[in-house]
């Protein structure tokens, strides 16, 4: 990673000036070594009251059963499907970050690749207790691996997707952990070595024993790198999978074999909106600006657009074959969904998913911070109707007229949601306080070769002209880190 | 000087270490180890440092998923307990890729990942052995055994000379719980 020359044209990665390696340490570290501020308790409060309603809804529903929630005959399945997709693709952005980025050296993956991964990890929680929840019976979830039983040797049906769902998301939760974890080994060690007594000891424990010699780094690089190469077909496996959890069965609306591609199209672009949700938010809150600056934002701007144009291109495609198949009730499903009673659904999906993201088209929507961050809350709100659309229009009207019906969410509906975004920002929140939310080791890497301040030296040195600075200078113009002056100051 | 087991060598710079690393090279001091926050390209080749054989290691443990992934649907769905699930047939190829494909993968991550953490000496709880506690944070460290390299003052010039900042005599190998 740190063999990559950077053109001294390419817009600077880390901005800010007297960046050193020990200032990067001592700049990211704030909030793991310091005592956490009032924002960090308003927002740490808030969640945990939302975890706690997660906890009071999941636990009535066990207690319940799955009658507490708003399902019937023939919407089977509504909301705990919903969310669990929605949850499963907010995971996705992290390991698409970390691995996929690493892959085609996207260097500025550096700064957002940790809190990333660390959200595929609580998104991928969040999504698996769904998937506990609405068996009904959640004491008897480890029926769904194929252990010895006491039934006589009857196993798991193999030919079932939800079988290969209990696979592909336990591996992915595994993999992305263990992918999680290894990286943050060397950091842990920077927390360790600079702190005493309780907390040294734990960090400690925490660390492995990292020293940062030679052979380890080494190891380290070849790890990630492996790693990487095998979550990116992982990631794309898992949301393939999770969408032929629909492709794969008989109801109109659902078995299209558009689904895995469009499904991990969109599971990309909804993660790509969480990211963007909460490093804006992080950025600002803990002093980032220099770390994650505009430039990031911007890209993962693009992502987003890209993402939300395949999955506009995606609904197109949906309704063209579902004209062209011909077949009446495949017609009948895609008109009652933009048409039928759940007319709202749809359109706030369309609208939300695929008009939203095409602003960014404009450099200054892309550019700007407010409006980045309204419109990354607009693209998970779509993308959770977009899930909310293809299961609950499908099902709630099937072959007989006599069995339409339609669905209202009950308060444990709504209760373990709500509860489940709690969960989430708690154990974000925990994960910004006591672990280091930046990789810095990685890092450290672009101090010299990507960062503002040594694109300025080399200006200064005079290794460019006159033309190319101009061309610097007015990349740099968008970035809130960096002051007018500063600007001013590489044309003398 | 006599209790001096290690020289360590303190940088600012990436670049000031290797020049370190051919200095020293070039008056034959053998250097003991080298210890840096962030990965050093190009400084596995100076030191003579082998190739890793993960990869090895991660294929072998990828074909061992594969093999059990694919033993185990064969086992369960084929021989010992074959059904009859709306007349499909017993042996899918094409149901049978997405779990031998995980398990494949999870094989090759947690095998690999296992190796790494065996041969480099990482587990939870292991007592940090480090010999200098800025290694982890902004000093790129040169070590050089002392009892085997005896000329302390020529090693000591050499480190100054490609810009070192600091240059310490340990008498401990470890630094971490004093």
């Amino acid at each position: 990673m740190s063999s990559h020359n950077e053109s001294i044209l390419r817009e600077p990665l880390i901005t800010g000036e007297n960046i050193t390696y020990s200032k990067v340490t001592e700049d990211i570290l704030v909030p793991v070594e310091n005592k956490p501020n009032k924002a960090w308790w308003i927002g740490f409060t808030m969640a945990a009251l939302g975890a706690l309603l997660w906890v009071f809804s999941v636990s009535y529903t066990f207690w319940t059963g799955i009658g507490a929630w708003g399902l019937n005959k023939t919407v089977g399945w509504a909301w705990d499907i919903t969310d669990f997709v929605w949850w499963v693709g907010i995971g996705h952005a992290g390991t698409l970050i970390s691995a996929v980025l690493l892959l085609f050296r996207q260097n500025w993956r550096n700064s957002i690749n940790r809190s990333a991964e660390a959200m595929t990890i609580f998104a991928v929680i969040c999504a698996a207790t769904y998937v506990v929840a609405h068996m009904g019976r959640p004491w008897l979830a480890y029926w769904i691996f194929p252990l010895p039983n006491q039934f006589g040797s009857l196993w798991v049906n193999f030919n079932s997707p939800l079988v290969w769902d209990a696979f592909a998301i336990s591996t992915y939760f595994t993999v992305s952990l263990v992918f999680w974890y290894t990286g943050l080994l060397p950091d842990i060690a920077t927390v360790r070595d600079r702190a005493s007594g309780l907390r040294r000891r734990i960090y400690s424990i925490l660390s492995f024993g990292w020293t940062g010699n030679v052979k380890t780094w080494q190891r380290f690089e070849i790890v990630s790198l492996i790693l990487a190469g095998i979550s990116t077909p992982l990631v794309l496996s898992v949301h393939t999978i999770v969408s032929m959890d629909f492709a794969t069965s008989v109801i109109p609306g659902w078995h299209t074999t558009i689904f895995p591609p469009y499904f991990v199209a969109g599971a990309i672009f909804s993660g790509f909106a969480m990211v963007q949700t909460l490093l804006l938010i992080t950025r600002k809150v803990l002093n980032f600006e220099n770390y994650i600056t505009m430039f990031h934002i911007e890209s993962m701007n693009v992502i987003i657009m890209v993402t939300g144009s395949i999955v506009g291109v995606a609904y197109l495609t949906e309704l063209f074959i579902a004209w062209y198949s011909g077949s009446e009730y495949e017609m009948y499903a895609f008109a009652n969904r933009v048409a039928g009673p759940y007319w709202w659904a749809y359109w706030s999906m369309m609208t939300c998913n695929v008009i939203s993201p095409q602003l960014f088209w404009f450099k200054k929507i892309r550019t700007s911070i407010p409006i980045s961050w309204a419109l990354s809350i607009v693209v998970n709100i779509g993308m959770w109707f977009e899930r909310f659309v293809i299961i609950v229009t499908s099902l709630h009207r099937d072959y007989i007229p006599s069995s339409w019906a339609m669905f209202y969410p009950t308060w444990t509906d709504v209760g373990i949601f709500i509860g489940s975004i709690g969960l989430f920002f708690t154990l974000f929140l925990l994960f910004l306080r006591f672990l280091p939310a930046i990789a810095m080791a990685e890092v450290k890497l672009l101090v010299h070769s990507a960062s503002h301040q040594q694109k300025r030296k080399l200006i200064k040195e005079g290794h460019l002209k006159a033309d190319q600075v101009e061309y610097y200078k007015e990349s740099l113009t968008k970035y809130d880190s960096v002051s007018e002056e500063e600007i001013n100051e590489l044309a003398k | 000087m006599s209790d001096t087991k290690y020289i360590l060598g303190h940088f600012e710079h990436p670049d000031d270490l290797m020049d370190g690393i051919d200095k020293l090279q070039k008056s034959n001091v053998s250097i003991y180890d080298v210890y840096t926050p962030m990965p050093i390209h190009g400084i596995e080749a100076k030191l003579g440092v082998p190739p890793s054989r993960l990869p090895i290691v991660a294929f072998l443990c990828g074909i061992t998923g594969t093999i059990s992934g694919f033993s185990l649907l064969y086992y369960t769905l084929h021989k010992d307990w074959p059904m009859n699930i709306g007349g499909k047939p017993t042996l899918p190829f094409p149901d049978y890729v997405p779990v031998t494909f995980e398990l494949t993968i999870l094989f090759c991550a947690l095998g690999m990942v296992a190796a790494f953490y065996f041969r480099s000496h990482l587990f939870p709880g292991r007592a940090p052995r480090v010999m200098d506690l800025r290694a982890t944070n902004d000093r790129f460290i040169i070590a050089i055994d002392a009892k085997d390299n005896r000329d302390h003052e020529k090693i000591d010039s050499l480190l100054k000379d490609a810009g070192a900042v600091e240059v310490l005599y340990n008498e401990r190998k470890y630094v971490s719980y004093e």
